[in-house]
């Protein structure tokens, strides 16, 4: 092994500017391939990371997922029943206090109760509509993070002001309304409340902060008309991306709908989905085009050396013995690429994190966010290494299969 | 008793294409171990072929090689390299050094593709072999630093390496001066009388007068072997 490693040292070193050429290209390919994987699994986490932040992992609604099979039908296999209406009035979840001590008994994480419903604010001639959502305030900070996103107030100041609400940060802006003062909310059924502005937060997700408040449960209650109703459970588990299976499993115990985060945002899920794919293709485009240059370089010394390569297999040496001298020579120009494409792709990512950029989801500028991995790295290298060997070894095999006896008529 | 050790037996050698041609066509032949035999012939006469059929490096189309007694045309590839690499040595006219490898490195290479010694043990046979060549001062310089009979004699080094049981070269004067092909030939010679088989193609008929075999050859058939017999080569037998 030694004496092919020498060989093929000879060979590259006596190609200065051919080798550096070969690995300015492995480095090149490699530098932006973690360059990239580092934006985009940056931008990535940092999405999701948000998204998982401000929303409950698993809410549990009051509805079913299809309209509940009719006695008739069990009764009757002829029996269809068309038009029957899967929700009328929003029922509420039935004894919400035993489902949630059950599901608390073995969910990984916490859950809380809540009582959606739709108002609109009037305030100062503008008529806004958003989400109420009525809390428990000492259970919320166990099932969200809206305790930590309190920009003003605390979630208890709830009680205190009279039908206090906690609005978001962008809402709040747009209505001019600061904490202290009084809004109206119109409920569906014409409830008019006077509401006092006990808190604001800020999620960072534009969606979320411009449309969503809360308030305590019975204020929520008291604007649907329906007291003592909880229509909604929110679960935050330790795991979030566990969400979907344990979803799975407590629309199972439950009976009642069960959304998981990634179900609710299926449809920007799946474009990462695709973006994931398109980026992974150019990258791996990059990284097998990134070891052309070897490919030519071990080519161009396969050719030039058919006469040493029939000398060494006349002496005895194994054809795959010789064949492996040039991968040797493609793996050195591969590692020093390599290990330059490391140190270009750090200072790539580090470039562009020093960037700020404009997020439309939260309305904010901030700096890129780049994911720093070591298994970037090691992917990156990885593949480069196995472009680099297989770049070497087509004309290696093709250039070792050479019958020794033809050159050496040639030659002599 | 004396001991064979390499023997031809029926070895054809043939090229097939839209015109089939024979290069080697039927040669029994059998040289005995320390046997020093000269093959001499005209021009395109099946020399080389035979030689490089001798030494492994090219596979009979019939017939069978055996080399200490062992048979080789049921080897592979890969066997086959194992015997070029331990039991022939091989000279060319030209000499086929490595060019960016030093005299002592090529005369190494040999012996580390077989990695059957120690570097200490290598190095110290490979400044070996070198010096009883008269190129101990030549140890550390590449081909071109040499001229055209030292880098002959580097390569019978080379072809040495291994202590191989036959040596086979194909004209390895060819392209030198008298001098150095005097050189050459006494360095082949004191091989063989230390007990190793050499097998020398050559067109000069006073060199091949001096070994203890001459093997002529016309059109891939032998034509005449002439055997020493009491300091004097005599006609022995004409197929
Ligand atoms: N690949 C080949 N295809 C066809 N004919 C070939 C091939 N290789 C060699 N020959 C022919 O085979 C014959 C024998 O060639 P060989 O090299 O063995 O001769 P030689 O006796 O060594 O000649 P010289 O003394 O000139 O070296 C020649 O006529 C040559 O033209
Ligand atoms: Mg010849």
């Amino acid at each position: 092994m030694k004496l092919l490693f020498n060989i093929a040292w000879t060979h590259v070193s006596a190609r200065v500017r051919q080798t550096l050429v070969g690995m300015a290209g492995v480095a090149m390919g490699v530098g932006f391939t973690i360059m990239m994987a580092g934006l985009m699994q940056g931008s990535q986490i940092d999405f999701l990371r948000q998204l998982v932040d401000t929303m409950p992992h698993i809410t549990v609604e009051d509805e079913r997922r299809s309209v509940p099979t009719q006695p008739a039908e069990q009764e009757y296999a002829a029996v269809q029943m068309a038009d029957i209406a899967n929700v009328g009035k929003r029922p509420g979840i039935k004894y919400p206090e035993s489902v949630m001590s059950s599901l608390r008994s073995w969910i990984p994480g916490d859950v809380a109760p809540s009582v959606q419903t739709s108002a609109i604010i009037d305030h100062g001639g503008a008529r806004i509509g958003i989400t109420l959502t009525g809390i428990d305030p000492r259970r919320e900070v166990h099932a969200s993070k809206l305790a930590s996103q309190m920009r003003e107030g605390k979630l208890d100041d709830l009680a205190r002001a009279p039908n206090g609400i906690i609005v978001g940060e962008a809402l709040a802006e747009k209505l001019g309304v600061k904490t202290g003062n009084t809004v109206l909310l119109v409920g569906g059924q014409g409830t008019r409340l006077n509401s006092t502005v006990a808190g604001l937060f800020r999620s960072g997700m534009k969606r979320v902060d411009e449309s969503q408040i809360y308030s305590l449960a019975g204020t929520a209650q008291l604007m649907m008309g329906q007291s003592g109703v909880v229509n909604q459970l929110r679960l935050r588990l330790n795991d979030p991306m566990s969400a979907q299976k344990v979803a799975t499993q407590v629309e199972a115990q439950t009976g009642y709908k069960s959304v998981s985060w990634q179900e609710a945002n299926a449809d920007l899920l799946s474009t990462f989905t695709v973006r994931d794919f398109i980026v992974l293709t150019v990258m791996g485009a990059m990284l097998l085009t990134s070891s052309f240059a070897t490919y030519n370089i071990i080519s161009t010394i396969t050719h030039e050396k058919r006469q040493d390569i029939a000398i060494m297999k006349s002496l005895g040496m194994r054809e795959y013995a010789v064949r492996r001298i040039f991968i040797i020579e493609s793996i050195i120009i591969g590692v020093v690429g390599i290990l330059f494409g490391w140190i270009l792709g750090y200072l790539l990512c580090y470039g562009w994190s020093k960037i700020t950029i404009f997020n439309p989801l939260t309305g904010t500028t901030v700096p890129l966010q780049i994911y720093y991995s070591a298994m970037h790295y090691v992917v990156a290298g990885g593949i480069s290494l196995l472009c680099c060997a297989g770049a070497a070894y087509f004309p290696a095999r093709k250039a070792t299969r050479v019958h020794p006896v033809d050159i050496i008529r040639g030659a002599s | 008793m004396t001991e064979v050790a390499l023997q031809a037996v029926e070895l054809v050698r043939r090229i097939e294409g839209v015109v089939s041609h024979t290069l080697v066509n039927g040669i029994d032949l059998a040289v005995n171990k320390g046997e020093f035999v000269a093959i001499t012939g005209p021009s395109g006469s099946g020399k080389s072929s035979l030689l490089y059929l001798l030494g492994l490096l090219d596979a009979p189309s019939e017939g069978e090689i055996m080399i200490c007694g062992q048979p080789t045309s049921k080897l592979s590839e890969t066997e086959r390299a194992d015997v070029r690499l331990t039991k022939c040595g091989f000279v060319f006219q030209f000499h086929f050094l490595l060019p960016e490898f030093t005299s002592l490195d090529n005369v190494l290479l040999p012996m580390r593709a077989a990695g059957r010694m120690t570097e200490g043990e290598m190095r110290e046979r490979g400044l070996a072999l070198l010096g009883s060549l008269g190129l101990g001062e030549h140890a550390n310089k590449r081909p071109n630093q040499l001229s055209g009979g030292q880098r002959q004699r580097v390569a019978i080094a080379r072809a040495l390496a291994n202590r191989p049981e036959i040596i086979v070269a194909d004209e390895p004067t060819g392209a030198l001066d008298t001098a150095s092909t005097e050189q050459v030939f006494s360095i082949l010679r004191d091989i063989a009388d230390q007990g190793q088989t050499v097998v020398v193609v050559t067109h000069d008929p006073a060199l091949a007068a001096r070994a203890d075999r001459r093997i002529h050859i016309v059109d891939g058939k032998i034509a005449e072997i002439t055997e020493r017999c009491g300091g004097e080569l005599v006609c022995a037998a004409v197929s």
